[in-house]
């Protein structure tokens, strides 16, 4: 057998292309449909002020090669700009920032488009730009900017459900947030891999149940190599069947049963050999914990479950006709579909790649019968077996970001962060950022304000704050700026936005929900949902 | 053709501003106004940075735009096409220059009135007077051993009579989504090595699963890496960056996981395994770059407090939403560098030395893999010279307590090529 397979030449190589060199390093992270995905998007920068955080933003999206940036920016070049902001030379000064910024950009990737407005220096019209270039994936704008621009921009991010992402840094501070249209689904989340093992043992199928059988009917009677060479799996099959035996058809899933199980697991192995113990029973002790288990859904694929997307603007999207399909299946067998993967084990090579056949197979035929639920929804008839089978993949850790849309009470925050605070010295966590967002936003329409205006914007916004002294301290640091950016500040923020477009234009990974704020003195984050 | 005064002062107003405008977070001083040559103390610094890659480029980029003027940079590396999707100042036609070189002479050129001194070499190449003329180190690297080679040369040169001798240590490191950012004050606060176990090296595949049972196409990877290249020594030896030599352990590799019925041996997992590739993204570098500047400009300027002496390490996770975590890490009494006492080694006694030589490579407080051995009274094992190695060969295969006669407690000395100014001391513990 082995020799039939030897005989066949491997494939001819073709070695990577020039595309595939280049960006290796991203497509270990997010894989050519990742990739496919940020070179098809047209990416918008609403740029003002200092112009760094914006430009810096953009340079991490040129580089992994989204397909096309716009930057519109009527600013003309001046000294203070060098000081600050790197896609800008001696040459640029005098000219308009929005083209000079867009050429540098583009020299980074040959591979991407740049465009800028105004073509000639003067203000621009920001709803004409809009309408007369084609539709934006992505929209990101920075502070300062005028009410008339921001209505501008989210009515067409409503109208588009176009993502806007607004970006305020200013001295060692900054903040930037998210606006999604609408609930925003993520399929290919990238938990980590050992989150992800299902191995069903509180659940076997009779496929699974045969093969573990076969394999221990004689277990006695087999050799020290043999016997050392058990799957995990099929020994804590084996012994979960001896253990019901004695203890009612129960299964150790509580705590205490968990112990004695292991003990009976670990008492079982063969010491008598030259190791003196066995690395596949060591293996099965220490994987009770985490695979002997219930089937229970996540918390947050509850959250999918139980979401009415009658509302949102995708809620015909093959997303919703699979998730139902999977709430279906899971309501049928209380068990969602097998993700498949079989994590290494010590195993002789043959019998590891049957139990793995075993485990791909019966994924393939719980995807199916994901596929043939969702084809027979209305409107399911074109769901995709490559989505459904990624689906199923992923199933507990599918995530709904933003998943009730609506501004939240910036009185309500206010009063949590601070019952937080009180309690920080207590759980050790440090305390919040909310206040240099509210710092930071009391200048998003002027930058230069001074301390007292600023104070009395914020407080306008949150009168129960005005003997917060917290607060008072951001109000004065983010006034000590004057609306200046610090290019370590910008670049850091520009960096996290850029993961943050990443996420949401590949769907993959997970995007905040909604704001992060950074505090360039303590050197920390904060995510908080505003 | 250098910027008037006029024209500089306006190119650094939105930093100069923030530098002369005291915040409610700065530390009280005894100066009530900042002059201008308190200003220029950035103009007078002179910093190192060691890596011109991922996040030595942003480095570079960050120090020139906070106002630092004496830059220099030490990257023996050179330009590969795969190093194109982030490390920003260097183009295609690049390709096999020199990383310090190029990103230097970009930075001067975007940069007026900076100036980068690049030094294509190893850091291994330069001694304490070299490094003793900067005022701080940022280190960008992507070499565990490359760090704590610094991080041991920085503490070594601290002279509690020269306080010139402390140079503040700033390290970044990044792995797809995630990153880190720590300083050191070198002697004061916990250093690299107090910190080495947060990095445990990834436990190897035993050699027998590669030789006899492989299961994962990692294992066929690993089997022509490490044993069918050895056998059949297709070129005289192996280059990593050679395509032809990475294509040969590919197809090698793949042959073999069919005569097992293994499927996923692909030519990118085979680069991956062998090369021990890590995945970078420009993002990620920007983000951690930049912290390490920030506390560097902080430290310098003390423009606001940085981390060092309370908070010392930041860590970021952008896999999921984002979260960082900034903490105080302890230092380490027993720290091979830094510390005094000497480190506890959990050994089986019945252990041949060889076997005990072999866990110190994978053991994540000593992570040495050339490990020469004493006690106190006996040299068990020394690589060096030849004529010691043969005489101290034959104490390899013995056990360390019926063989050697090693005791419980007993105190060894551990020395690596890689780090020659250290011995790392640890005493036995039985298991």
């Amino acid at each position: 057998m082995a020799e039939i397979v030897m005989s066949q030449p491997p494939p001819l190589l073709h070695g990577p292309s020039d595309k595939e060199k280049k960006y290796d390093r991203q497509l270990r992270l997010w894989a050519a449909s990742g990739q496919a995905a940020l070179e098809s998007a047209n990416i918008l920068l609403v740029n003002s002020g200092c112009g760094t955080v914006g430009v810096e933003t953009l340079k991490n999206l040129v580089l992994p090669g989204i397909g096309r940036f716009t930057i519109v920016d009527e600013a003309v070049v001046k000294n203070a700009d060098l000081g600050v902001n790197f896609f800008l030379d001696e040459s640029c000064l005098g000219e308009l920032r929005s083209k000079c910024c867009t050429e540098l950009l583009q020299e980074l990737n040959p591979d991407v488009q740049g465009e800028w407005f105004p073509k000639q220096q003067g203000s621009v019209e920001l709803d004409q730009i809009l309408l007369n270039s084609p539709t934006y994936t992505l929209i990101m704008y920075t502070m300062p900017i005028s009410p008339k621009d921001l209505a501008t921009l989210k009515e067409y991010g409503q109208k588009h459900h176009t993502p806007l992402m607004a970006i305020h840094s200013a001295g060692f501070y900054s903040y930037f947030n998210i606006q999604l249209p609408g609930s925003f689904p993520i399929v290919d989340t990238h938990p980590e891999a050992e989150r992800t093992i299902d191995l069903r043992l509180t659940k076997p199928w009779p496929e699974l149940i045969q093969f573990a059988e076969e394999m221990t009917k004689d277990m006695d009677q087999l050799n020290d190599h043999e016997h050392g060479h058990l799957p995990y799996v099929v020994l804590l099959l084996h012994y979960l069947e001896k253990w019901k035996e004695t203890h009612d058809g129960e299964l150790p899933t509580e705590y205490k049963a968990k112990l004695e199980f292991r003990e009976m697991v670990a008492k079982s192995a063969r010491t008598n050999n030259p190791e003196g113990g066995e690395e596949n029973f060591q293996e099965a002790v220490s994987a009770v914990n985490r695979n002997i288990k219930e089937c229970t859904l996540e918390s947050t694929l509850a959250e999918v479950f139980a979401h009415e997307p009658s509302n949102d603007p995708d809620a015909k999207s093959s997303f919703w006709m699979i998730a139902r399909a999977i709430k279906t299946f899971y309501d049928k067998y209380s068990c969602l579909p097998l993700p498949g993967g079989l994590p290494d084990m010590k195993a002789q090579s043959g019998v590891y790649v049957k139990l793995q056949g075993l485990y791909k197979a019966k994924a393939r035929k719980d995807a199916q019968e994901v596929l043939e639920i969702a084809k027979s929804l209305s409107g399911g008839g074109d769901v995709d077996s490559a989505e459904v089978e990624l689906f199923c993949k992923n199933a507990s850790f599918v995530k709904l970001v933003n998943a009730t849309p609506g501004d939240q009470d910036l009185s309500k925050v206010f009063e949590e962060q601070k019952a937080n605070d009180g309690l920080a010295e207590l759980t050790m966590m440090p305390l919040s950022l909310f206040p240099i967002y509210l710092a930071l936003s009391a200048t998003t329409h002027e930058p230069t304000a001074s301390v007292d205006q600023i104070k009395e914007s914020a407080l306008s916004r949150l009168p129960e704050a005005a003997d917060d002294m917290r607060i008072s301290q951001a109000c004065e640091e983010v006034a000590r700026a004057a609306g200046g950016e610090l290019h370590n500040i910008s670049a850091l923020t520009g960096g996290m936005v850029a993961q943050e477009a990443i996420k949401i234009i590949t769907k993959q990974y997970i995007p905040i929900d909604n704001t992060c704020i950074f505090d360039g003195i303590a050197s920390r984050c904060q995510v908080l949902r505003l | 053709m250098g910027a008037s005064p006029e024209d500089s002062t306006a190119r650094w107003q939105y930093l100069d501003h923030i530098r002369k405008t005291k915040g409610p977070f700065n530390p009280p001083s005894d100066e009530d106004e900042d002059t201008p040559e308190m200003l220029d103390t950035l103009g007078k610094s002179t910093i190192l940075v060691i890596g011109a890659g991922g996040l030595g480029c942003e480095i570079l980029k960050n120090l020139a735009l906070s106002g630092f003027k004496n830059i220099h940079v030490i990257d023996m590396d050179t330009i590969d096409i795969s190093n194109l999707n982030r490390q920003f100042l260097f183009r295609k036609a690049d390709v096999g220059k020199s990383k310090a070189e190029v990103a230097a002479a970009f930075v001067e050129r975007r940069v007026q009135g900076v100036e980068i001194t690049p030094h294509n070499n190893k850091i291994q190449d330069f001694d304490e007077d070299f490094y003793m003329q900067f005022q701080m180190v940022v280190c960008g690297l992507d070499s565990i051993e490359a760090r704590r080679w610094m991080n041991a040369t920085l503490v070594n040169m601290v002279d509690d009579d020269n306080p010139d001798s402390l140079k503040p240590m700033i390290d970044g490191g990044t792995e797809g989504f995630k990153g880190q950012t720590r300083v050191v004050f070198p002697t004061m606060t916990p250093c690299i090595e107090c910190q080495l176990d947060l990095y445990a090296p990834r436990a190897a595949v035993p050699l027998c699963t590669l030789a006899t049972i492989p299961r994962q196409p990692e294992h066929c990877i690993e089997w022509a890496h490490i044993i069918a290249w050895d056998q059949e020594k297709p070129f005289p030896s192996l280059d990593k960056d050679d395509p032809e030599h990475i294509t040969w352990l590919y197809q090698t590799a793949l042959s073999r996981a069919q005569e097992f019925n293994i499927a996923g041996v692909t030519y990118s997992l085979t680069q991956g395994v062998v090369k021990n590739i890590i995945p970078a993204i420009a993002s990620t570098n920007a983000i951690i770059a930049a912290s390490c500047c920030n506390e560097a400009l902080k430290i310098a300027t003390t423009a606001a407090p940085a981390l060092g002496f309370e908070d010392n390490y930041m860590s970021y996770h952008g896999d999921e939403a984002i979260y960082t975590n900034t903490f105080k890490y302890e230092k380490k009494e027993d720290c091979a560098v830094c510390g005094s006492l000497s480190k506890p080694l959990e050994v089986d006694p019945r252990w041949t030395l060889q076997e005990l030589i072999d866990s110190l490579a994978t053991n994540a407080s000593a992570q040495l893999k050339k490990p020469s051995i004493r006690t106190e009274s006996k040299t068990l094992y020394m690589r060096f010279p030849q004529s010691l190695e043969e005489k101290t060969r034959p104490n390899l295969d013995k056990t360390l307590r019926e063989g050697l006669g090693l005791e419980e407690k007993q105190e060894i000395a551990v020395t690596d090529p890689a780090f020659p100014a250290l011995s790392f001391k640890f005493f036995l513990r039985f298991t």
